[in-house]
């Protein structure tokens, strides 16, 4: 059976301050919020109450896994296929940090970037709240908030974000997939 | 700002920057521009066909002169490249909200001066189909590369730069697809900016988490530059070749690729400013700090230069020998040339005026990128010519394949980033909304 898609209630500001304030308010009253805006506002993170450390963390490990790597395949390349040079050392350290640095790199930066896309669960080109009326300004000069209808009913929510400011609000959501 | 003026400003960007592609502001220019850099697309294609059936004698290679355009010019597009990284993570990290009108298309730069440099060392191979024995695979052959080579470093240097670069660009250029694509009227338009947007629609937590990825690749693409640049000074100055001093290389290399870089990002910054009308969003005060990064950076490649010479002044024999033939010998022309091309005209951006008006900018960019380029033909060729042995010295002389060639990577770059002005966000927009929203509610 398809899985049936939450409700959202939507509502749009005018200014960040307003959308920063319903946010931090809803949430503290229980409900799952999510801001839209065209660039990110300074005072989301507080607003959100966001402390997920899980991209840096990806970062981190990334760039371990890759200067092991980097290391690891020099060394063992070098032993398995050892080219003497003069008699120079196989395991030469210090020629091979240039490539264990740029591995590094990659490994870090990629799987932060896949961390961050995964974690955001992109890409996904459809989402029922691309459904709300004026939504397409959340990337021009809006501001959004929206919440998940589970254990609230719709009146409530309006009302709610009436209360706070919000210019209009729609719902959207909730229906089976076609 | 009111809050309303500031809002209605946000529209006005957004409007700006994302309805270029669909309603392109100068079609004939640029189609008159695309056909020009296709020209040169042809003619790279038959001088790599030319190439690949006859092989490397068609240029002037010679032995001892082994490394010829294809090394010195994979050097100059890189360096080109680096400045594309610098505006855009540097300035980000240090919040200097200027970049934003500049880093989009400056990183596009890097992307295609990459590519272009990349593909040099792969066509120099002789027999290029065998490129990916640089790679460390296990192969049935048993062999590995030599890993305390410069060339293999320079392999995993320049794919983790390219990569990385399009990593950076591509998730800085997402939220712009979205806005694109919200913004699109047409079909073919949507379907093109929905499906590399990704789906972004702006939510906070993804806003959080993007900041957290785009800020640390910034960090890290700063160490990186240097990383490749260095190293890439190490495949000439790694080996006891009069005239590369492994000391003084890798700074000199890395300033003299921010400088040639600068220089040409202001080069299309003037280009784009005036191709696209965006005279309101690339402003005199980005073209000022523009040249005043110019300025800053060539006086260091002059340092360089400087430190150059003390050193083989200070060591004497075989490396003053090199020096005065730079000075007087068979190519001083390309030292001299490098001297005045990369440093006259540049005097000039001493003086607001010339840094703030598009033409003298544009010209003074265009010098140094040819003062960059004789300079790195300079120090490979001067160096090279004359071996230990006066039985082995021979001139290297470019021949019509390698100035093809040269031009035909032009072409490429310009084929390249005119399709990116043409079908892309060419600025930040919704950096810039950002940058004015933290002025204006501090």
């Amino acid at each position: 059976m398809a899985k049936l898609e939450p409700a959202f209630l939507v509502g749009e500001f005018a200014e960040p301050e307003p959308m920063l304030a319903a946010a931090r308010t809803l949430r503290e009253d229980g409900w799952r919020v999510e801001l839209h805006s065209p660039f990110p506002v300074k005072g989301m993170q507080e607003a959100l109450g966001f402390h997920e450390r899980t991209v840096p963390h990806a970062f981190v490990f990334g760039g371990i896994g890759g200067a092991l790597a980097g290391f690891a395949v020099q060394v063992y390349a070098n032993l398995a296929y050892p080219l003497d040079v003069g008699g120079r050392p196989l395991i030469a350290v210090p020629a091979f940090m240039l490539i264990t640095f740029e591995v590094m790199v990659l490994g870090a930066v990629l799987s932060g970037i896949a961390t961050m896309f995964a974690r955001n669960r992109l890409p996904r080109l459809h989402h029922p709240l691309f459904d709300a009326a004026r939504f397409h300004l959340a990337s021009d000069n809006r501001f959004f908030v929206s919440l998940v209808l589970d254990g609230h009913s719709e009146g409530e929510g309006r009302a709610v974000l009436g209360r706070l400011g919000a210019a209009s609000v729609s719902k959207v959501g909730g229906e089976l997939p076609e | 700002m009111s809050g309303k003026a500031l809002t209605g400003r946000y529209h006005r960007i957004t409007g700006e920057v994302v309805s270029i592609p669909p309603r392109f502001p100068a079609p004939r220019t640029w189609a008159v521009l695309f056909g020009v850099s296709l020209l040169l697309v042809a003619l790279l294609v038959v001088s790599v066909t030319v190439l690949f059936i006859r092989g490397p004698g068609i240029w002037g290679n010679n032995i001892p002169v082994g490394w010829g355009f294809p090394i010195s010019n994979y050097i100059w597009w890189l360096g080109i490249g680096h400045a594309g990284t610098l505006i855009s993570a540097m300035l980000l990290l240090m919040q200097e909200n200027w970049r934003n009108s500049l880093n989009r298309f400056a990183e596009a730069m890097t992307l295609f001066a990459v590519t272009c440099g990349g593909l040099y060392p792969i066509i120099h191979l002789g027999r290029p189909w065998y490129f990916y024995w640089m790679a460390p695979y296990p192969s049935t052959m048993g062999v590995w590369p030599q890993f305390r080579s410069p060339l293999t470093w320079d392999f995993f240097a320049v794919l983790t730069y390219l990569i990385v670069s399009l990593c950076f660009w591509y998730i800085g250029l997402v939220p712009d697809l979205a806005a694109a694509r919200d913004r699109a009227s047409k079909r073919r338009w949507q379907v093109f900016f929905g499906i590399f947007a990704l789906g972004w629609r702006g939510s906070g937590r993804h806003w959080l988490r993007w900041r957290q990825a785009y800020v640390i690749t910034a960090a890290i693409a700063v160490p990186l530059v240097v990383s490749v640049h260095s190293e890439i000074s190490m495949l000439f100055a790694a080996g006891p070749i009069p005239g590369w001093n492994s000391t003084v290389f890798p700074p000199y290399f890395v300033l003299g690729a921010a400088f040639s870089g600068f220089a040409v990002v202001t080069m299309l910054a003037v280009m784009v400013r005036s191709l696209l009308g965006l005279k309101d969003l690339v402003t005199e005060r980005h073209l000022d700090m523009l040249g005043r990064m110019v300025l800053a950076t060539g006086l260091m490649t002059g340092f360089g230069y400087v430190a150059e010479v003390f050193n083989a002044a200070y060591a004497g024999g075989y490396e003053l020998d090199t020096l005065m033939d730079r000075f007087a010998g068979p190519y001083a022309w390309s030292f001299w040339g490098a001297v005045l091309f990369n440093f006259g005209p540049l005097q000039l951006l001493w003086r607001r005026k010339a840094r703030v008006a598009p033409i003298p900018a544009f010209l003074i960019g265009l010098s140094v990128a040819v003062g960059m380029w004789l300079e790195r033909y300079m120090l490979l060729v001067s160096s090279l010519y004359r071996d230990w042995l006066e039985s082995s010295a021979h001139l290297f002389h470019a021949t019509f394949w390698d100035w093809s060639l040269y031009l035909g990577f032009i072409g490429l770059f310009l084929a390249a980033f005119l399709l990116f002005v043409r079908f892309l966000p060419v600025i930040s927009q919704f950096e810039i909304k950002e940058a004015l929203e933290e002025k204006a509610r501090g």
